[in-house]
């Protein structure tokens, strides 16, 4: 069994859903009054796969103007991103563009990509065209999901795509560079031990199967 | 400085009637030595204190103080943050330097949005509704350049035509070399204060005096610099004078609509000090040792901030620095406005005004458990800790667990206060207490007839008027018996404390004067439960 732990961001414009769509899948709760993200907030969840476990560390940023410069500290050692839009705002699609550029300029390593149009609830009031979006999605390496959080419509198949995605990071080839955690608990000494797993462990993990560890930006 | 009235011509804006004026005459035939309580044992007093003491006054004296130039020029420009940054341990990339970024915008893009936000809401001009026409207290906020940036009750950009009469109003007067502070008509006051590039306006049928009306004016602007920071607001409008702030306040107007509902009801405010959750000492130890002991390694953190139901469980600080009451009633008023707090661990960068209003800070917010819902907030002015805090966080609620004192916080926190009656003083109703050497105070649960909200809320009222009157500029009082029809009310300030009590109607002097005594000898007792008495720091 193979354990894989990646660092997820999820980014968009303001009130596009990302705190909802995380708190449905982590909290399994929909709340019609979340607050405006201040900042940032942390998540972690698992998936279960059938031959693989697959850890998240899930950066929920804030969309706000304000808050933009913030965002490097989130994506720049992640693993993949969350694209989020609101299909009934055209405009949210097009700054989930200019996020794409600039992951692209700014991040080295190799990263899943997931488009996500939420409040597929309000499809008779959509402004972005479904078409125009997939072929975005393929021009940029990344797979398209529409969503309704509110109706817990899809969520599941995002935070799936997202497991396999990394997954295949995980077996993909050597030279990658990639910060992903990977370790094998069938090999390793710690694997019954109460011990929390401590970075050093983790990192010398990463070195016995050969992939780089970049420095942390946050440890 | 000249008050500029227009429609009456006094510039005393006490709201007491003739009634209670002779009341307080007949005040001063009553002697301070004849309660019975012996010196030096104020209840609460500390020769340590976390809290920065302050009279909520102080604002009003600075705004009153300075002239336009200077006001201007004042807001300040060292900074805290940068302070502790180039502390000589390796220092990472400043805080400040990211903000200098973040300041920059396409002038383009703001107009585009700018507009989409002026176009989207199309309500019915609230000048013309009964309903808003009627709210007791409206606060309004403008740019120097006229432009709409919130309203209390109603979107702001339906009041382009008010803002603008008010910005002239206030321009008329600055190009005066005055400045407006305060306009009466009727029973309406409307108040100005003038900070930075912004207007403040409230207009209150409220009994709340001018220098009240002021301090949350003040409030609003910091709970602004809060979001913003000083240096960014003022860095938009020298880049554009005619910049639409609500572009970079979206989504904190909320914050705004919270605190101004949160002054209406929490004293804490107007007597500038804070509410300590009743806690056994040993526990309140426990507690901030485990908090001391986890983070005391941890570089650059500046307080670790532990707050239940809106009440302080525990503070600890950074030597050297002690924070201000005006800034924890500003996390707190975030902590009680954002319930998302709740369900994951946030990372929010927060200026403290009175802190360094330049600056952020980052603070690790979460709640303690799920079976324990105390909020801890990490506020460090380093940016990259986020995972040290958590792990601490972690550690800290272990042990918490451990040593049992989660249980000791819920059963604090889901015990209804103590009322007088429960004390056992007949004839007094209700009080709030202010240890002003710590910046604590204490209030007992309301009993009836203070029930309702309407109750609660006249009763508040009635206090702020008391502390008005004790703290009036032009002529401090240092006690007031008023006999209300109602109530029988006391106010009476020392140098160790402030006390504001709620009688029976018809109590007499003597009674009055001896149940005061009993109170403080309660308070005495129990002090070490109902106040913070130390000062802990990392
Ligand atoms: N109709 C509909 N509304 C949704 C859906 N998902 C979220 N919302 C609503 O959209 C609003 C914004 O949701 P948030 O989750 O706060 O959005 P956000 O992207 O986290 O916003 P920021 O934190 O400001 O960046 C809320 O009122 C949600 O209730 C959905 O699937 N359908
Ligand atoms: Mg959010």
């Amino acid at each position: 069994m193979i354990t894989v732990e990646g660092k997820v961001v999820l980014l968009g414009s303001q009130g596009v859903g990302k705190t909802s769509m995380i708190n449905r899948y982590v909290n399994k709760s929909f709340n019609n009054n979340v607050n405006p993200t201040i900042g940032a907030a942390f998540f972690t969840c698992t998936i279960n796969l059938d031959n693989a476990k697959v850890k998240f560390q899930v950066w929920d940023t804030a969309g706000q103007e304000r808050f933009k410069s913030m965002a490097p500290m989130y994506y720049r050692n992640a693993n993949a991103a969350f694209l989020v839009f609101d299909i009934t705002e055209y405009n949210t699609f097009t700054s989930v563009k200019s996020w794409v550029t600039e992951l692209k300029r700014n991040v080295e390593g190799t990263m899943v990509l997931i488009l996500v149009g939420n409040k597929l609830d309000l499809a008779d009031m959509r402004k972005v065209d479904s078409e125009e979006c997939r072929k975005y999605a393929e021009s940029i390496g990344a797979s398209y999901y529409e969503i309704s959080v509110l109706h817990d419509e899809g969520v599941e198949q995002v935070f799936l795509a997202a497991s396999f995605g990394l997954l295949k990071l995980s077996t993909g080839e050597k030279d990658i560079v990639t910060t992903l955690k990977i370790y094998d608990f069938n090999n390793s000494e710690i694997k019954n031990s109460d011990v929390p797993l401590s970075e050093e462990v983790l990192v010398n993990m990463n070195i016995a199967h050969g992939i780089k560890e970049k420095p942390y930006l946050c440890c | 400085m000249a008050t500029k009235d227009s429609a009456s011509a006094t510039t005393s804006s006490a709201s007491g009637s003739t009634a209670t004026a002779t009341a307080t005459a007949t005040a001063t035939s009553l002697r301070v030595e004849d309660v019975t309580v012996e010196s030096g044992i104020e209840p609460g007093a500390s020769a340590e204190t976390m809290l920065v003491t302050t009279d909520s006054l102080e604002e009003f004296e600075q705004e009153l103080s300075s002239s336009i130039d200077d006001r201007q020029m004042k807001e300040s420009i060292t900074s805290t943050i940068s302070d502790i940054q180039q502390d000589p341990v390796d220092s990472p990339k400043t805080l400040a330097m990211n903000l200098e970024k973040s300041a920059s915008f396409d002038s383009n893009e703001i107009d585009e949005l700018s507009q989409q936000f002026g176009q989207n809401s199309l309500d019915a001009d609230p000048l013309k509704c009964k309903v808003w026409l009627a709210q007791k207290k409206h606060v309004f906020v403008l740019s120097q350049a006229g432009k709409p940036i919130y309203s209390r009750y109603s979107s702001e950009d339906k009041l382009v035509t008010v803002m603008g009469v008010m910005q002239a109003l206030v321009s008329f007067v600055q190009a005066g070399n005055d400045m407006i502070r305060s306009v009466h008509a009727g029973d309406t006051n409307f108040v100005f204060v003038v900070r930075g590039p912004l207007i403040l306006v409230s207009v209150s049928k409220t009994l709340e005096s001018v220098p009240q009306l002021v301090l949350q004016l003040t409030y609003v602007y910091n709970q602004i610099l809060s979001v913003l920071s000083q240096s960014q607001l003022t860095k938009v409008y020298e880049q554009r004078r005619n910049f639409d702030l609500r572009r970079l306040l979206t989504g904190s107007e909320r914050l705004i609509d919270h605190l101004l509902n949160f002054m209406d009801r929490e004293p804490a405010f107007f007597l500038s000090a804070v509410k300590c959750l009743p806690l056994l000492p040993s526990m309140r130890d426990a507690i901030t040792q485990t908090i001391v002991q986890t983070c005391s390694k941890i570089k650059n953190l500046v307080f670790a901030i532990l707050l239940a139901n809106n009440q302080l469980i525990t503070l600890v600080r950074m030597k050297k620095f002690c924070i201000h009451p005006a800034d924890l009633h500003l996390i707190q008023n975030l902590v009680d406005s954002s319930e998302s707090f709740k369900t994951a661990e946030s990372w929010t960068p927060i200026c403290l005004p009175k802190f360094d209003s330049n600056g952020f800070m980052y603070s690790h917010v979460s709640y303690l458990a799920e079976d324990c819902q105390a909020c801890l907030l990490l506020l460090t002015v380093d940016r990259d800790v986020f995972f040290t805090l958590s792990e601490a966080k972690q550690k800290i609620v272990e042990k918490l667990r451990r040593t049992n004192c989660l249980e000791a916080i819920n059963e604090s926190m889901n015990k209804a206060s103590i009322t007088i009656a429960e004390i056992g003083l007949s004839e007094m109703r209700h009080v709030l207490y202010k240890c002003k050497s710590t910046a604590q105070f204490w209030s007992p649960g309301f009993q009836p007839p203070y029930t309702t909200d309407e109750e609660i809320q006249r009763l508040l009222g009635c206090y702020q008027c008391l502390h008005h009157r004790l703290h009036s500029p032009s002529r401090p009082l240092k006690l007031i018996f008023q006999q209300l029809d109602k109530e029988t009310m006391l106010a009476w300030v020392t140098s160790g404390f402030e006390l504001y009590v709620t009688f029976e109607p018809l109590i007499t002097k003597t009674d009055a004067i001896n149940s005061i005594g009993k109170l403080l000898k309660w308070i005495k007792k129990e002090e070490e439960r109902l106040f913070i008495l130390n000062s802990p720091t990392f």
